[in-house]
């Protein structure tokens, strides 16, 4: 779909732009950079979770909460479901994405596996957001063991009340 | 899942506001890092210009297999356009690309018109703007930001990738007050111009 493309090509963009503006500086100009990428992905889950149908934000249960993210949001954000959820029921979930969209078009294999977690900082931001309006505290980190597979850690912090607007979020 | 959820249309929606919201980070982001308008609106039109050379292929890739019986055919009629710039050729050429690419990619149908004698100058001219969708007004202190500059950018880099140079500016934008938001395109002669020899 011609708007999926957009996504990906303005994702690479601000990839690009803002992980490391001054090659020069190292490790900690990239970690500001990861957690720029991280708070923007943060910014726009939250929004998009304020935008979902009104049923869903009615969730109490975790577990189904993360397997909505699986399925309805990975679908409407990435046009493809979570190829597997796993958890150890006290609070940490692992989504698994064999094929992540993201980073498909990088490499395949081991290749370029340093530069990949740049390419996940932002959808970690995206799925804590989104987490976020749902009423949930959450950690988010990615892993990769070969491109284009990932895998999303969500280690829920514990239930917010009432959730405030983005308006007084700001 | 312990209830159904409902599906199609709301993943149409959150998918089409994916790119507006991302977009709209992005631009805050800059505003932070950079003081000057015309830093953010210099970056804009230059990760444009990067998205541009690239998603003129996706477009390409896109409209030819359903108009052209092979992609020799698009490239050499564009390439035929490029040494012929003033003929009526380009202009619709140009003319049903830019609306179909708008239509393809933002979901809008732009209007064109040309606005000088010799040809070589035209006007988009979008009613609704997709990008400033979510944004009432500009904020305080930005009064020349122009928030769409990455459409410039695009377009910018998509015409160099079909060797046409263009200068690519906002002429009006719903932002600042205008009743319309309208991108200007003028083309610009490339320097030791060689006619295009067509390969039999």
């Amino acid at each position: 779909m011609a708007d999926t493309v957009l996504f990906e090509f303005l994702h690479t963009e601000m990839v690009a732009e803002l992980w490391a503006p001054d090659p020069d500086r190292g490790p900690r100009a990239q970690k500001i950079g990861l957690s720029i990428l991280e708070s923007m992905g943060f910014r726009v889950g939250q929004a998009l979770g304020e935008r979902l149908p009104q049923e869903t934000l009615g969730f109490r249960e975790e577990l189904d909460v993360l397997k909505f993210l699986c399925k309805d949001l990975w679908v409407a954000v990435f046009h493809k479901q979570m190829d597997s959820l796993h958890t150890d029921h006290q609070g940490t979930y692992v989504l698994q994405d064999n094929s992540f969209p993201l980073l498909v078009p990088i490499a395949s294999g081991l290749q370029y596996m340093e530069e990949a977690p740049k390419f996940l900082a932002f959808t970690c931001g995206l799925l804590c957001g989104a987490l976020s309006t749902l009423g949930f505290q959450s950690l988010v980190t990615a892993s990769v063991t070969a491109l284009p597979a990932c895998k999303f850690q969500v280690v829920i912090q514990k239930p917010r009340g009432p959730v405030p607007s983005l308006k007084e979020a700001l | 899942m312990s209830r159904p959820v409902p599906r199609r249309p709301q993943h149409h929606k959150i998918n089409k506001d994916l790119f507006v919201l991302t977009y709209g980070a992005l631009v805050a982001q800059l505003c932070k890092d950079h003081e000057k308008d015309e830093d953010v609106n210099k970056y804009l039109d230059k990760m444009g210009y990067s998205i541009g050379t690239r998603l003129v292929e996706d477009f390409l890739a896109r409209t030819c297999v359903t108009r052209c019986h092979s992609y020799s055919e698009i490239t050499d009629i564009i390439a035929q356009a490029s040494s012929h710039r003033n003929q009526p050729q380009v202009l619709l050429i140009l003319w049903k690309s830019q609306q179909v690419a708008f239509k393809m990619y933002l979901g809008v149908t732009p209007s064109v018109t040309c606005n000088n004698a010799s040809r070589n100058e035209f006007s988009l001219i979008l009613d609704k703007n997709p990008l400033s969708e979510f944004v009432e007004e500009l904020p305080t202190g930005r009064s020349s930001l122009c928030y769409c500059n990455l459409l410039c950018g695009i377009i910018r880099g998509a015409l160099e990738m079909v060797h046409l140079t263009a200068d690519v500016t906002f002429l009006q934008d719903r932002l600042k007050g205008d009743t319309v938001t309208e991108i200007g395109i003028i083309f610009l002669k490339q320097p030791n111009e060689k006619k295009y020899r067509r390969r039999k």
